[in-house]
């Protein structure tokens, strides 16, 4: 950083508001703290030291309000879904969701009496994670899919 | 162990309300109407020649449309003996059962699962509330007449049609 500190000492870069807005919000991107099957476990192993999600600004955060993207890491079934609803509805807004693994995205192999099919039946999501469960990089593969949606996203033209 | 298991002993103090079910090869089994089954237990348990001071499971089972419909297993064991005991108990239909919850706490949680899955009803049990579905959910699940992919809805696409009222669970928020 020496080099780069000397040349950019002092001076001003311009960018858009929205590209500001969108940098900081790609760049910490805090997930809540919950697992609900085995899809939870290697959502762990990605936040742990070999895969280690804080580079991405990605830190578990324990409260919804504190979160701006939920994992749905592992099979709904119907009892769980509103209460996963409810943490959603908890988070303060730009909120995303990732649905891990081929449970959350479609019931999976679990096509019975108490599992919903699909959470993009109850919560809007925004990235699908293939996988039974999908590896911890199929799960970075996610969040960097997540990051260059949000890039994209231009939030203060749509208000106007 | 199982070979010194004296299953003659329970056979002879019941007189005939108990009886050994000969199919079974890999423990004792017996086979108990329900009205005998509190009585069988509080024996089984307080007798000092056998000691069954463990409660490890109760199974639920649904011969549809084989008759009786219903059967309990439970599985006994003996810490000090080192035994294992099971016992069936036939069920007609609907399903009535007593409560052994009085006699091995454990057995509380076990029942309600059978009352969940099976619709198993455990008279004078002290809290029969469904354990595993939610408590609005309508049907037995684990009975043989109960479709697998269950009854279609909203969050269930590929359910088979139910007439009547649809179940959902967490209503019209979106």
């Amino acid at each position: 950083m020496g080099s780069l500190t000397a040349q950019y000492k002092d001076s001003v870069l311009f960018t858009t508001s929205e590209n500001i807005i969108n940098w900081s919000r790609k760049s910490s991107l805090w997930p809540e703290t919950f697992g609900i099957a085995c899809c939870a476990i290697e959502m762990i192993a990605a936040g742990c030291a070999r895969y280690d999600l804080d580079r991405f600004g990605v830190v578990f955060r324990s409260s919804p309000r504190q979160s701006d993207v939920m994992i749905i890491a592992g099979t709904v079934t119907k009892k769980m879904a509103p209460i996963i609803r409810r943490l959603y509805d908890q988070m303060p807004e730009p909120r995303y969701v990732i649905a891990m693994g081929t449970c959350a995205i479609s019931g999976g192999v679990y096509n019975t009496y108490s599992v919903v099919q699909g959470s993009d039946l109850f919560v809007p999501v925004d990235v699908h994670v293939a996988g039974c469960p999908p590896r911890p990089d199929a799960l970075l593969h996610g969040i960097v899919l997540l990051q260059q949606k949000i890039t994209g996203s231009r939030d203060l033209k749509q208000q106007v | 162990m199982a070979d010194q298991f004296p299953v003659a002993k329970i056979i002879a103090n019941f007189n005939g309300r108990v009886s050994i079910d000969s199919e079974v090869t890999d423990m004792a089994c017996v086979v108990v109407k329900p009205i005998d089954l509190v009585e069988l237990c509080l024996f089984l348990r307080d007798n000092p020649a056998f000691k069954f001071n463990f409660m490890t499971d109760i199974g639920g089972v649904d011969f549809f449309p084989n008759l009786p419909r219903f059967q309990l297993v439970y599985h006994l064991y003996s810490i000090d003996f080192g035994w294992r005991l099971r016992i069936k108990c036939p069920l007609e239909d609907p399903p009535k059962a007593p409560t052994i919850t009085e006699i091995w706490t454990t057995a509380n949680w076990h029942e309600r699962e059978a009352y969940d899955m099976y619709g198993i009803v455990f008279e004078d049990h002290p809290d029969l509330r469904r354990i595993y579905m939610w408590q609005d959910f309508e049907g037995w699940p684990m009975r043989r007449d109960f479709p697998l992919r269950g009854y279609k809805d909203k969050y269930n696409p590929f359910g088979e049609e139910k007439p009547g009222a649809d179940q959902d669970p967490i209503g019209d928020i979106l």
